[in-house]
């Protein structure tokens, strides 16, 4: 935690364990498109399996958290490390605009991860904990994840937002995923360009297929 | 010399000494050949100063030949100014067009102070080599012949390509975070991929490492514009290296 290296391997890793997260996220969220029962299975056992919401959601929460704040404290000290402006500066002309606003991107994630927790996390702590209903159904009889899901996305607005938000991450994973390789120390003449076009695949496909899946909803209601 | 030559204006940073402000003043010059170095174009504007008696602008040089490390300037918003490869003496007045506005500023960052207008101080990269880039040989008149040991070819050349880096200062001047990480990543490596560099190299890259922060260095988000400005093509792979050194250093190393 001492050193800037420390700091870059942690600021990765936190990254690469946020990607796998997404990965799985996304690959349940896809089944509310192809199959709502199976969607509604999934959820009810994400949602009142104990490892997974005493152990795994605590460390999401706690790497979501540290990801922020390390990154918010790296960008302070690195505004601080040139301490006067150049009066004329062309920086696009040696690196990419995704790689020098990494902090502005997540930064809108973060404002989304807001919205997100008010529409979905927030619902379901207080359906499960405080008013004790673990039992993942509604009043007739059916399981209510799919229902809530598909009730959030009648309003365009929230749709878009959620369209706009994923924009952001896209731009920030466009330069994150192979970033993490490097700041782990991974760099290899074959597998690097190879990760670096993964990368690419990952930060266009997933959040595209967010999009497409609330867009999705949003279209099959109307 | 072709033809009347450029005419051109100077946008230059004058800072009198460390402690004083500092501000960007406007100049022209004019009969500039194409032929010119930018350093010899700098030249040329410090004779018109000296004859209308005002101070002349004081910038770093040496070898005018792009092995010293000694020039910098940060030309027109891109360290070593616009053309690749090339330190600025080996920067030809052949990439300006007559009628051009050229920026010239000092190498900007915390850890590289001032000194007098372009003149930045750049002994933090010294005390970043002193604290670990060296090999400590027995100087008792028993020295091994160096060629004794076999190194294979391509670890060979890969020290050798991290050992072209003269220290110019370009990829701290360049970095939005004014990191370091691509000078010091490759001073550890030339050492770290040589049989006789490996006995030290888990002090020296947790040492260079410690006194490049202390510097007031940034830290690097890989954002690349370090490589693409380096006058030797210093690559990006040195500083995975660094980061693998230093991550296993810090896990193995006794006491
Ligand atoms: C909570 C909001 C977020 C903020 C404020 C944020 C901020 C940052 C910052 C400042 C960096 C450092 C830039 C760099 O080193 O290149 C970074 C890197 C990264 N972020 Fe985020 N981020 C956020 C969310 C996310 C999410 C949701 C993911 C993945 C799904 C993610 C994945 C990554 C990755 C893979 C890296 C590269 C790590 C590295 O370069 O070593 N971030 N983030
Ligand atoms: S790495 Fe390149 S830019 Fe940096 S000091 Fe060495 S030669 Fe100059
Ligand atoms: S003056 Fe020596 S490298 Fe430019």
């Amino acid at each position: 935690m001492k050193t800037s290296i420390a700091r870059k391997v942690l600021m990765a890793l936190s990254g690469l364990f946020l990607l796998l997260f997404l990965l799985q996220h996304f690959l349940i969220n896809f089944l509310s498109v192809i199959s709502p029962d199976s969607f509604n299975e999934v959820s009810h056992f994400m949602g009142t399996n104990p490892l997974i919401q005493f152990l795994m959601q605590p460390i999401l929460i706690f790497g979501v958290v540290f990801h922020l704040g390390m990154g918010i404290y790296l960008e302070r000290l690195n505004k601080k490390a040139r301490n006067v402006k150049y009066a004329m500066n062309k920086p696009g002309t040696n690196s990419s605009w995704m790689s020098r606003n990494m902090i502005y991107t997540g930064l809108m994630v973060m404002a989304f991860l807001g919205l997100h927790f008010y529409d979905f996390w927030i619902p379901e702590i207080t359906v499960k904990y405080v008013e004790g209903d673990m039992s993942g159904l509604l009043a007739s009889g059916e399981f209510r994840y799919f229902h809530e899901l598909q009730e959030k996305f009648h309003d365009p607005i929230r749709t878009g937002l959620y369209v706009v938000s994923f924009v952001f991450l896209m731009l920030h994973l466009l330069h994150g995923f192979q970033s993490a390789f490097q700041s782990v120390g991974f760099s290899h003449r074959k597998y690097t360009p190879i990760i670096k076009k993964l990368g690419n695949l990952y930060a266009i496909v997933i959040p595209l297929g967010f999009v497409f899946i609330a867009i999705f909803h949003y279209v099959s209601h109307l | 010399m072709s033809g009347k030559g450029m005419n051109l204006t100077l946008k230059i940073w004058r800072q009198k000494n460390a402690q004083s402000k500092g501000k960007m003043e406007t100049y022209n010059v004019s009969g500039i050949s194409e032929h010119m170095s930018f350093l010899e174009m700098l030249d040329v504007l410090n004779e018109q100063l000296i004859n209308e008696g005002t101070e002349p602008v004081a910038f770093d040089h040496d070898c005018r030949e792009g092995i010293c490390g000694m020039c910098s300037l940060y030309i027109n918003g891109e360290a070593h100014g616009p053309d690749r490869g090339v330190t600025t003496c080996q920067l030809h007045m052949r990439m300006f067009n007559d009628g051009d506005t050229i920026y010239i500023e000092p190498f900007r960052a915390k850890a590289f102070p001032v000194v007098k207008d372009l003149v930045v101080d750049r002994s933090a990269f010294d005390r970043i080599q002193h604290a670990g880039g060296f090999v400590s040989i027995n100087t008792s008149g028993n020295t091994q012949d160096a060629n004794a040991i076999p190194i294979p070819k391509a670890d060979a050349d890969k020290a050798f390509d991290a050992a072209t880096c003269i220290g110019c200062g370009a990829c701290v001047a360049s970095c939005k975070n004014a990191s370091a990480m691509l000078y010091v990543s490759a001073k550890v490596s030339q050492f770290a991929l040589l049989p006789q560099g490996k006995i030290e190299a888990k002090e020296r890259v947790l040492n260079m490492v410690e006194q490049m922060d202390e510097e007031g260095f940034g830290n690097c988000t890989n954002t690349g514009a370090c490589e693409v400005e380096c006058p030797k093509g210093i690559s990006l792979e040195n500083i995975a290296r660094m980061n693998r050194e230093y991550l296993s250093a810090s896990i193995t190393k006794e006491s």
